[in-house]
Formats: C-alpha cells, sequence, structure tokens
C-alpha cells in the first residue's frame, strides 16, 4: 500500500517535472505573427470588426476569416500594413471618409462618462462642463458612443478641410 | 558667361499683347477686404487684433507662427468686422479662417519710425525686416523670403538670380513692373545682395519683353554686381531649376533645391516688395495682378490691395462677358480653376484669367498612341506616360520611383499630348494620395502613441493608489501600537 503510494507519487513528481522541462527547453514562439499582429491593432478592444476584441481579430486574421480592411479605427493605414504583413492583398483600400466622433453641444450633459471611456484620450471635458473631441486624436472607436446617456456621441463621416481635401481621380481616361 | 540648354519645354501661344501695353492701375479700394491667415507656405499667423478693432494703414492683423511663417497686415485703414471662414482662393472652394476689414476710406497710415539705410544694418537683420514686413515669394510659391535669404547666406551662395522670365502666357505683372519701376526692382536686388552677402546678381527676363530688358538694363547701369541677361522664349524658362540650368549648365539634384547649386532664385516682385519694405516701411499689402482672358472686357495691369476680391478687378476691367467657361487664379499652364470670383487676391495672385471657349482644352481623351511627346516636352527629364499609368493602376511606388517628387507641374506633357490626357491632373491625384497615405500613417502612429500614454498614465495612478493604501495600512497600524504602548 504504502510502496505504491509511494511509486505513484514519485512516478508523477519525476513525469510533472520532465514536462515542465521539456516545455522549457522545446518552447516556440507559436504566436508570434499573432503578437505582431496585435502590436499593429490599435488594441482598444471596440469590437467594431465583430469578433471579441483585438486578440479575437489576430486571430480570425491568421486563419483568414477576415479581410485586412476589418479594422475601421485603424482605416486604411491599418489595412495596408496588415496586408504587406499578412502578404494578402486588399481588394479596395478607399472606403470612404473615416468616421469620427463628433459631440452635439445641445444634448451633452457634462456627465464626464465619455472622457474615462476613451482610449486615447481625445475627449476633452470635466464634469459638468460641454465636452468635446478633438478629432486629431480621434480614431473612431465608438467606445464613447456606447456610454453616452443622451446619445449625443455620433460617430460622423470627418469633415473635409483645406487640409484634408485631395484632388479627384480623373473622371475621364485616355490612355 | 556660357549659356546651356534646358531639357524639353513647350511655345504656348504668350496671349501677353492683351494686357502688356496697359501701364498699372491702381485698383478702387474695394469696401471690404478679406485677409486668409493662410497666404503663404507653412504655418498660418495668427490673428492679433479683435472684431470691432479700428485698425491704421500696414498695422500688424496677424503674426507668424512657427519657423516658416508670415505675418499679416493691414492693406487700408479701417474696421476689423469679423474673424472667421471665407471661400479660399482655391479649387476646392472650401474655406479658410480669414480676417475681413471694413476700409474707412481715409487710408491712414500707422505712425512709421524713420529708416535706417538698409545697408547699415547686418544682413540677418534685413532678413528679419523682409520677414516682419510680411514678404513670400511673389511669383506664386508663396514660400516666406526671409527664410529663403538665411538659408541661402548660411549655405553661402555665390549669385542671386531674379527671376523676370514670366513664362506664364497671358501674365505680364512682371513685365509691367520691369518696365515701370526698375530703378526700385534694382534697389531691392542690391538690399537682397547685401543680405545674402553674395558678390553679384543676374536678372533674367525671356527675350519677348525688350522693353523690360532695356529698362532693367538702364537701371542697373551703375552697380556692376548686376547683369541682366535674355532668356529665350520656351515655356517654362521661368522656373527656377530650369533658369539654373540655362544659367549654369547645372541640374538641381533630384529632391534637392536650387540653393544646392550655389544660386539663389527669387522673383522680381519680390524684389520689389523688399524695396518697399525697407525704403518706404511698406509691409506686403498689395501687389500687381494681370487681369486678363478672352472673356474680359478690358484686360489690365492692376495693383491691388491683398484681399480684394477677383470680382472686383473683373468688375473695375469691365466686368467678364457672357462667354467666360473657366475662371483661372494663375497662368493658363500652372493656375489653378477658381470656385467662383468671390474669393480673395492673395500675396502669390499673379493673375486672374476668364477664358472664353476657344481658349480652353475641351477636348475628350483618347488611348495613348505611343507618340513620346510627352517625354520630349518633360523638362524635369521624367516619363508622363509611364506615370499617368501608374497613377491609374494606384500603383503609388511605381509612380514614385518614376520621380514623381521631381515633377512641378508645369502641364507642358498635357500641352503637347494629342490625345488630350489629363496628365497634370493624373500626378495631383497621384500626389495628394500619398499625401493622404502619409497623414493617416502619421495619424496611426499618434494613435498608438497616445493609447501607450493613457495606458502608462492608468497604471502609474494604480500604482499610486496601491501604495496610498498601503501607507493607510501602516498608519493605522502604528496608531494601534501606539494606543497600546499608551495604555501600558
Amino acid at each position: 500500500m504504502i510502496a505504491a503510494m509511494a511509486t505513484l507519487t514519485s512516478l508523477g513528481l519525476l513525469l510533472g517535472l520532465l514536462l515542465s522541462l521539456a516545455a522549457r527547453i522545446f518552447r516556440t514562439p507559436s504566436n508570434a505573427l499573432h503578437e505582431e499582429i496585435m502590436t499593429l491593432l490599435p488594441g482598444v478592444n471596440c469590437g467594431q470588426c465583430g469578433y471579441p476584441g483585438c486578440g479575437g481579430a489576430a486571430d480570425a486574421l491568421i486563419a483568414g476569416k477576415a479581410s485586412p480592411a476589418l479594422c475601421p479605427p485603424g482605416g486604411s493605414a491599418l489595412a495596408r500594413a496588415l496586408a504587406a504583413t499578412l502578404g494578402r492583398t486588399l481588394e479596395s483600400a478607399d472606403d470612404g471618409p473615416s468616421l469620427l466622433a463628433e459631440i452635439d453641444e445641445s444634448l451633452c450633459i457634462g456627465c464626464a462618462h465619455c472622457v474615462k471611456h476613451c482610449p486615447t484620450d481625445a475627449i476633452v471635458g470635466a464634469p459638468k462642463q460641454i465636452h468635446s473631441v478633438f478629432q486629431e486624436a480621434c480614431m473612431g472607436c465608438g467606445l464613447c458612443v456606447e456610454v453616452c446617456p443622451t446619445e449625443c456621441l455620433q460617430l460622423r463621416p470627418q469633415t473635409t478641410t483645406l487640409a484634408t481635401w485631395r484632388w479627384p481621380k480623373p473622371a475621364l481616361e485616355g490612355a | 558667361m556660357r549659356r546651356h540648354d534646358f531639357r524639353g519645354g513647350v511655345h504656348p501661344p504668350g496671349q501677353k499683347h492683351l494686357s502688356a501695353e496697359r501701364a498699372i492701375e491702381l485698383l478702387p479700394m474695394p469696401p471690404r477686404l478679406y485677409l486668409p491667415l493662410q497666404q503663404h507656405a507653412g504655418g498660418p499667423a495668427l490673428p492679433i487684433v479683435t472684431v470691432g478693432q479700428r485698425v491704421g494703414k500696414g498695422e500688424l492683423l496677424a503674426q507668424a507662427q512657427g519657423a516658416a511663417s508670415a505675418p499679416l497686415h493691414a492693406p487700408t485703414s479701417g474696421t476689423i468686422i469679423a474673424i472667421g471662414e471665407f471661400t479660399a482662393p482655391h479649387p476646392s472652394g472650401l474655406p479658410l479662417p480669414t480676417i475681413t476689414l471694413e476700409a474707412d476710406g481715409a487710408e491712414r497710415w500707422i505712425e512709421r519710425e524713420p529708416l535706417p539705410d538698409p545697408f547699415s544694418l547686418s544682413p540677418a537683420q534685413v532678413a528679419a525686416q523682409v520677414g516682419a514686413a510680411g514678404i513670400v515669394g511673389m511669383g506664386g510659391a508663396n514660400f516666406p523670403s526671409a527664410v529663403k535669404l538665411d538659408k541661402a547666406r548660411q549655405a553661402g551662395v555665390h549669385t542671386l538670380v531674379i527671376n523676370g522670365a514670366e513664362c506664364e502666357p497671358y501674365m505680364s505683372c512682371d513685365d509691367r513692373l520691369m518696365r515701370e519701376r526698375a530703378t526700385d526692382i534694382v534697389d531691392g536686388v542690391a538690399i537682397m545682395l547685401h543680405a545674402v552677402q553674395a558678390p553679384r546678381a543676374l536678372i533674367a527676363i525671356e527675350d519677348n519683353k525688350p522693353e523690360a530688358i532695356q529698362a532693367m538694363r538702364d537701371a542697373c547701369r551703375s552697380d556692376t554686381r548686376i547683369e541682366v541677361l535674355n532668356l529665350p522664349s520656351r515655356y517654362p524658362a521661368g522656373s527656377a531649376k530650369q533658369l539654373i540650368q540655362w544659367l549654369t549648365g547645372l541640374e538641381t539634384p533630384a529632391g534637392g533645391r536650387g540653393t544646392d547649386t550655389g544660386l539663389l532664385v527669387h522673383n522680381v516682385g519680390t524684389a520689389y516688395a523688399v524695396h518697399r519694405a525697407l525704403r518706404d516701411g511698406q509691409p506686403l499689402i498689395s501687389r500687381i495682378v494681370t487681369v486678363s482672358g478672352g472673356a474680359v472686357a478690358e484686360p489690365r495691369n492692376l495693383e491691388a490691395p491683398l484681399g480684394a476680391l477677383a470680382a472686383d478687378l473683373l468688375a473695375y476691367c469691365g466686368g467678364v462677358g457672357d462667354d467666360c467657361v473657366r475662371l483661372l487664379m494663375g497662368g493658363p499652364m500652372m493656375g489653378h480653376p477658381l470656385p467662383s470670383a468671390e474669393t480673395p487676391v492673395i500675396k502669390g495672385t499673379n493673375g486672374i484669367l476668364a477664358l472664353t471657349i476657344a481658349e480652353v482644352s475641351e477636348h475628350t481623351p483618347s488611348p495613348c498612341i505611343r507618340c513620346g511627346h510627352c517625354v520630349e516636352a518633360c523638362p524635369m527629364g521624367l516619363l508622363p506616360v509611364e506615370m499617368a499609368n501608374s497613377a491609374r493602376r494606384e500603383d503609388w511606388s511605381g509612380i514614385q520611383a518614376l520621380g514623381l517628387s521631381d515633377c512641378m507641374a508645369c502641364g507642358s506633357c498635357a500641352y503637347r499630348c494629342p490625345s488630350h490626357i489629363a496628365l497634370p491632373q493624373y500626378f495631383a491625384y497621384a500626389r495628394d494620395q500619398l499625401a493622404e497615405q502619409r497623414r493617416e500613417e502619421a495619424k496611426a502612429q499618434q494613435i498608438r502613441q497616445l493609447i501607450q500614454q493613457r495606458q502608462a498614465r492608468l497604471a502609474r495612478a494604480e500604482q499610486a493608489k496601491a501604495e496610498a493604501a498601503a501607507q493607510r495600512q501602516a498608519a493605522k497600524k502604528q496608531r494601534a501600537i501606539a494606543a497600546v504602548e499608551d495604555d501600558d
């Protein structure tokens, strides 16, 4: 009885030790690609891609289930970077102007919930004061839209200014 | 000095006869002036006046912001009635922050201090005064002149080139300026020579302007450092890089600047503005504008205050006929379409053109016939047809490899193209798409940084909270021990 217990215990300990050593020695960085993609993604887990957070999106990208243009906050810059990393071609890089958060001042009650949730500190404002979005720092993740109790936060297409206006492609093709 | 030819180029009809024989006239002061805060390359100017404030002629309205920027002065006396947005002289028709000045008609100057002799100032002080007068490149590049002067002195430039080529068709404002105010220009050139500390200046004028050449020769007869040269009339002889090549045979390196070859190019209008600023204490508040084109009743050269609307200038020239199909700011080769005439004259506006259907190319593009005329015409030695193909395929690395950044959008290729392909439009499109990509990448980088900074801040706050809690615990324990000891 005692001999059997001792044998089994020592066997268990020995095998456990071997396994833990093997895990250390033969460890492979199996998720190198996953990690690389995670450094590219915004990492704020907004869920606009339809996957559970940026980790889930990275898995779907590796499995080939998602398009490199899956991330609206990342925009076409991220889509190009992902396509290059994954060695895939981008079907259409241009999907219109990016959406950015905008506050309707007449509805803002200054609850400051959005300020706490903004992953890029793009919302300026203090409690009981009207808030405003600093568009240069906003990536349009929409986390603020969900927490706003008065729905004064909306994602809207970025307004074109002289700095962001671009010549269109010539309409009439010749050559 | 041996002259060298530059590559390519075209001979578009000059059309300068429409306005070149009309002496410069002063535009009557319009009731309102619209002064965009961004009239120059670099950061926008920062307004220092308030709405309702009365200002004198020449008073500073907005100061320069950043290393390359330019201040803005009041072109006349009056009241600031708005600081808001107004349509920019830009093909998009989008607005720019603009100061609106209502003229009071008194032309009351601010008090001006007597000016020291510019030659008693140090070169850096001269450049600083040029900067303070808000002078930018008057040929249309709008780059702050003081920055150019300083950089050229530091680079040890040996020759100052004054560009009086005016190779754009229709334009005659520089021609008239040289014919009528040659001594003032030559004085400005001498001041600029002092600012750059260069031993000599060359004034290059296209040989289709014999009167201007004669006037300038007469004006600089006493100054042996300054020489007037006649350039062959071929577009784009007035482009800085082509001008340098014609003068020296040196080609400006790709991605480089003219000063890399030891020459500094400034426009004649800039030399005149420098003279006005350092001799009369008049900042850059007006400029000569050619108003021309087949749809203008009486084409003229006008000295217009900055901020006057294109409509004011056109109205003074007898108005625009119904046959006007296109309104341009600048020349027909490199100018850009204006969304409406209700947009102001800015520092770089050399012309306003109202063109009829006979003057514009309204052909439907047809397929490329591989004739190679665009390649022959390109003064930069590029392959326009290949670049346009890359732009159409959206092959952005390909078009960069073909030298898009060396294209100066002169339009020679499109002028020669028998298929009427909109080559420069493809290049503008490609250039903007690349700029958009750069902007997006910079923003993505910034966003990543902001996220990291916020996470670091939250972590610090968490740690501080934990430390405070630990301290409270320790203090509580200490108090408890003290209480026990007291009890003893």
